[in-house]
């Protein structure tokens, strides 16, 4: 992997190497730069397997991150291609036309983080939240609890234990 | 051929925007050259209130009973994790044909519904539709802990906490999971409310279904459906 990465860097500019094992690496890289490193490494590394696309909200940075996982089936290494998109301004490059089962991750983004990537196909029809009307549910400012006391009819009378309290009461109720 | 028309002059309810396409008013060439407007909401489905089925008398109702009884059809339905609990029923361990009790494929077939575990509202809406195409007398067995109210799922921003308040229920089997035993016991109790006239609440649904349908729209923002499905 540490080779790989040193070809890339040679070609690309990249902002943060992990290096997690011998077969696993990631590398965070620019918006812009990211789909062509993609297309780069899926036609002249053998990168061409996607793995997955995923998302994680990072609120007290106000961005997003976006990991492209891809696979090189012939030595069995994966790479993680990270980027940072701006939480207010959430759009993303469509990479459809790299590998086609990239569309419906890209689908779920939009729904569950409401992250756009335009040209994506079928990108703004629902996927599981049919009829979704407040802020997307990944986001973490969205509160789950709340939302679900307001619109789910909770019954009353259920109550909570933390577990080591409830434990300790129970084994030394004299302490 | 097909004719334009103005979408704009069509009343509210088709100007619904969740309306499905399969239902949207539209224009068909018939054979004698004539076009017809075809409807689907009012030409495929039954606008009309549904309507409760009576008990009869005495004796009549009693052998009813003991007949609707000894003869479970269950819809193959699984909504959630608890459906993995339905299929070893009908392995020779557990057996539930012995008790006149067995699986069917649609709606049309059946008059038990398994609500398995927890329910999403999009899976919430097809079983509406789907409890609603079941012909009466017809019953729901609320299997696990997520179906009385929401389980470990009940802060969840995507699953209902009660089914009580969307679809009626007769017989509650709690746990996380129940396992298959828990399910012949409660298709044991839910013989003994039926052979006592008492698993009535097919009709309590069909006399509260404005507070039932208020609620389900509640949560089922993109009500695309007709109102009841028959």
């Amino acid at each position: 992997m540490k080779q790989l990465v040193e070809i890339i860097q040679n070609h690309f500019p990249i902002n943060d190497i992990d290096l997690r094992k011998k077969s696993l690496a990631f590398i965070s890289i620019h918006q812009n730069q990211a789909i062509p490193l993609l297309e780069w490494l899926k036609t002249t590394h053998g990168y061409t397997a996607f793995v997955l696309l995923t998302a994680v909200d990072w609120i007290e940075e106000n961005r997003f991150q976006l990991t492209y996982l891809i696979s090189n089936p012939e030595n069995f290494t994966e790479l993680g291609v990270r980027v940072f998109i701006d939480r207010e301004k959430a759009e993303m490059v469509s990479a459809h036309h790299l590998w086609k089962s990239i569309w419906v991750y890209q689908r779920e983004l939009k729904e569950m983080f409401g992250i756009n990537f335009p040209d994506s196909p079928r990108v703004n029809e629902s996927f599981i939240l049919e009829g979704w009307d407040t802020i997307p549910p990944y986001r973490r400012d969205f509160d789950t609890k709340q939302y679900s006391e307001e619109t789910y009819f909770p019954r009353p009378g259920r109550s909570t234990n933390d577990p080591a309290k409830h434990m300790k009461s129970k084994l030394y109720p004299k302490d | 051929m097909k004719k334009d028309f103005d979408k704009d002059a069509l009343s509210d309810m088709y100007k619904d925007k969740f309306l499905a396409p399969e239902n949207e008013i539209r224009f068909v060439n018939a054979p004698d050259g004539s076009i017809i407007e075809v409807n689907p909401l009012d030409d495929y489905f039954c606008q009309e209130r549904p309507k409760e089925l009576k008990p009869r008398k005495g004796v009549v109702e009693k052998f009813l009973n003991w007949a609707r009884a000894e003869s479970l059809w269950v819809l193959g339905f699984g909504t959630g994790c608890g459906s993995i609990e339905i299929p070893p029923l009908s392995t020779p361990r557990f057996d539930m044909y012995r008790f006149g009790v067995q699986m069917r494929a649609t709606p049309r077939q059946s008059n038990v519904f398994i609500i398995s575990g927890y329910l999403s509202v999009k899976t919430l809406k097809r079983a509406i539709r789907s409890y609603e195409q079941m012909p009466s007398p017809k019953y729901i067995i609320a299997l696990g802990s997520c179906t009385i109210n929401g389980g470990m799922y009940w802060d969840s921003y995507n699953t209902i906490n009660r089914l009580d308040h969307y679809l009626p229920v007769d017989v509650y089997i709690a746990g996380c999971m129940p396992r298959p035993e828990a399910l012949l016991a409660g298709f044991g109790k839910l013989k003994e409310l039926i052979k006592e006239g008492k698993a009535e609440k097919a009709n309590e649904y069909i006399q509260n279904l404005d507070w039932y349908k208020a609620n389900q729209k509640k949560i089922i923002k993109d009500w695309n459906m007709p109102d009841y499905n028959w």
